[in-house]
């Protein structure tokens, strides 16, 4: 018996579920399954969203994520988020050092000559973005030859442990500040609110786990005009951080894993005034899981701007930290915007009420026209 | 990257109330704080759910901090307990809190989680109500920075709130608030009751049952404790006032199906064009048609009898 429009729900509920689960699998007998391992592997700039996005360093299951939702970011990194709600956090990181991060890619845009050097490794940035048709109907032969080619061609490593940072040196040089150690510990996002005004690493937490679309937006509005951070990049590094833990027992710092990372640094122009010490450039830091250049120099020239605003006051939406980190965070967002779909029969039968008796009361408040009068 | 990689597959099977026990302890602190300061938001470290936000979330997150094994769950959206949602929330309750018994029936819940209805039938003091709240924050309409709204909050200073409802007066001779309509709670903090109608809202007075407010995308958890007072914003000389189920001959609108005049109305147009009004709290309105067969099965008893 039809009660509401809505009765039914659960039925309806799964043969939606059956249905994604059908378009999944359309290929039928033609159809390969995705395998984990392609999807981290071949799409791993995929899967290095899902990780920094979703907050959880986990490219299997973040690879899994992205097979069940069938391709969507949003959805697989709140997949990966809402499993990381079922986790108790067990300790408290110390401070890990990204001077020992295992470079895949490094360059300044600042120097030519860096300390180490520039290594431009894996980026299509000066690739032409011309479509590869070869790619449309590949063997698996032809796959594998291109990594026995690659591999044949490599020498045995001979890259030092560690890459000075660019940032030191200019440091050095008096053209940084020097860096101050503060004595409390980083603000943790995932045990603590927001409750503004809120420390700088709240901030940087809050963006290293941003949607990278929305980071980009507000980051390049300032970069428009509607701010004035004209950043350099001093450095961007990609590479494999080893995480350090202290050993359960003797207290020791041991390797426990290692994460894909990547770290921008970027250098404005000074300002201030000259009571508070030397002038200096002024710095802005990014960094997140995987390998997403864009989401780290984003974030680096906003963390550039809320330091501004949280000094001076917001001049612009990309200085005002409420206005960043309230509107980049891509589970919130999404899902808000998700919830639109559900029945609003209730609010909105009120919001027929409070139009209808306020056309009446316009209705009858108006003079009648001339004409009517009998 | 590491080959070694081993998905948790072993760690399928999700704990009691699908939270880590911190996170409960957690939310079930933040509930004291709330209910300690009637009406005030408290802020707490919200947890992703695997539902997306907006979809009831925070109010998920009391729920699930607060039952137990024994706890009997209502969960209605919009009235109803078989609208979509209503049945996606209850589904994961039941998948993740083994021993915890669901119902439709207000009057047999421990626990109810709501969106945008507060139930027909008056709570008991043995009862919860959770609201699921999509806007925590009734100053949102006049001041959108959420530090300068906290210290109008702390400083009980309405005025820009009242002020717009005095300029709704202006402007179209009535207050426009549809619902969301700010409340004061205890004489001093003013909430935003959720997306409940103001029909809804004198329910919130002096109401015997404990009510949670859970705001999860926004991160906060406020009260309304039992017997306390609700007061919805208004003027001396403009009384608030609930939405109007009159007809076009004044006459109060019945529910089609109970003949009830005295709750909520869903408006429906049916296939042939025409209108006609239905309860929207279908626990209402069915318990109302049990009786009725009821009444009328004895009805024809005693006729027989008589016979």
């Amino acid at each position: 018996m039809g009660y509401v429009a809505i009765k039914g729900g659960g039925r309806a509920i799964a043969g939606a579920e059956a249905a994604v689960e059908a378009l999944r699998c359309a290929e039928g007998e033609q159809g390969t399954p995705l395998s984990l391992s392609a999807i981290e592997q071949q799409l791993r700039l995929l899967t290095s969203r899902v990780v920094s996005e979703g907050g959880l360093y986990h490219p299997r299951l973040a690879a899994l994520a992205i097979k069940q939702m069938q391709g969507d970011t949003l959805e697989a990194a709140f997949a990966l988020r809402a499993y990381r709600s079922t986790k108790p956090r067990l300790m408290d990181l110390p401070v890990q050092d990204t001077r020992r991060m295992r470079l895949i890619r490094r360059i300044s845009s600042a120097f030519k000559d860096i300390p180490g050097g520039q290594m431009l490794g894996p980026t299509t940035d000066y690739a032409l973005r011309l479509m590869r048709l070869d790619l449309a109907n590949e063997s698996a032969e032809d796959f594998r030859a291109v990594s026995r080619r690659f591999l044949d061609g490599v020498g045995d490593a001979d890259l030092p442990d560690t890459f000075p940072k660019v940032v030191d040196a200019l440091r050095e040089e008096g053209l940084l500040p020097p860096l101050t150690r503060r004595a409390h510990a980083a603000f943790d996002i995932t045990r603590d609110p927001l409750v503004f005004p809120v420390p700088r690493s709240a901030a940087l937490a809050t963006m290293a786990r941003a949607e990278t679309g929305s980071l980009l937006a507000i980051a390049y509005s300032n970069m428009r005009g509607y701010g004035d951070v004209h950043p350099t990049i001093a450095e961007l590094r990609v590479g494999y951080v080893p995480v350090m833990l202290p050993h359960p027992v003797t207290g020791e710092p041991i390797e426990a894993g290692e994460v894909l990372m990547t770290e921008c640094e970027v250098v404005a122009m000074y300002e201030g005034d000259t009571t508070e010490g030397p002038l200096t450039f002024t710095l802005g830091y990014g960094a997140c899981f995987g390998h997403n250049e864009v989401k780290a120099i984003s974030m680096a020239i906003l963390d550039r701007a809320l330091q501004k605003g949280m000094r001076d006051g917001p001049a612009n939406p990309s200085e005002d930290p409420e206005f960043v980190l309230l509107h980049v965070d891509g589970v919130d967002s999404m899902g808000f915007t998700s919830h639109y779909k559900m029945p609003h029969y209730v609010t909105f039968q009120s919001d027929m009420d409070r139009l209808r008796t306020t056309q009446d009361k316009a209705t009858t408040a108006q003079p009648q026209p001339e004409g009517a009068q009998a | 990257m590491n080959p070694g990689y081993e998905l948790p597959l072993d760690e399928a099977g999700y704990s009691f109330g699908f939270l880590d026990e911190y996170a409960k302890r957690e939310v079930r602190r933040t509930i004291l704080k709330a209910i300690s300061i009637p009406g005030y938001q408290t802020p707490y470290a919200s947890r992703e759910m695997p539902m997306g936000r907006g979809f009831g979330t925070g109010g998920l997150q009391v729920t699930l901090s607060l039952i137990g094994e024994g706890d009997t769950l209502k969960v209605i959206d919009q009235g109803a307990d078989d609208s979509v949602n209503a049945v996606n929330l209850r589904h994961f309750v039941e998948l993740t809190c083994p021993g915890v018994d669901t119902t439709e029936r207000t009057a047999e819940a421990t626990l109810i989680q709501s969106r945008h209805r507060i139930p027909e039938t008056p709570l008991t003091e043995q009862q919860v109500l959770v609201l699921q709240v999509p806007y925590p924050d009734p100053l949102v309409v006049v001041e959108p920075s959420e530090a300068r709204r906290k210290v109008m909050h702390g400083e009980g200073d309405y005025s820009r709130l009242l002020t717009k409802l005095y300029e709704d007066i202006v402007q179209f001779d009535e207050i426009t608030i549809s619902h969301r309509y700010p409340t004061r709670i205890n004489g001093h903090y003013v909430i935003d009751p959720s997306p409940i109608p103001r029909y809804d809202v004198p329910q919130l007075h002096q109401n015997r049952a404990l009510v949670l407010l859970g705001a999860g995308r926004e991160k906060k958890i406020y009260a309304v404790p039992p017997y306390t007072r609700a007061e919805p914003l208004a003027f001396d000389d403009v009384p608030f006032r609930t939405e109007d189920f009159g007809d076009e001959h004044g006459q109060r609108r019945a529910c089609k199906r109970c003949g009830a005049t005295d709750s909520f109305l869903d408006e429906l147009i049916d296939d042939d064009g025409h209108k006609h009004w239905q309860c929207s709290d279908s626990d209402y309105c069915n318990s109302r048609l049990t009786a009725q067969s009821a009444t009328s099965a004895q009805g024809a008893t005693a006729q027989e009898v008589n016979a």
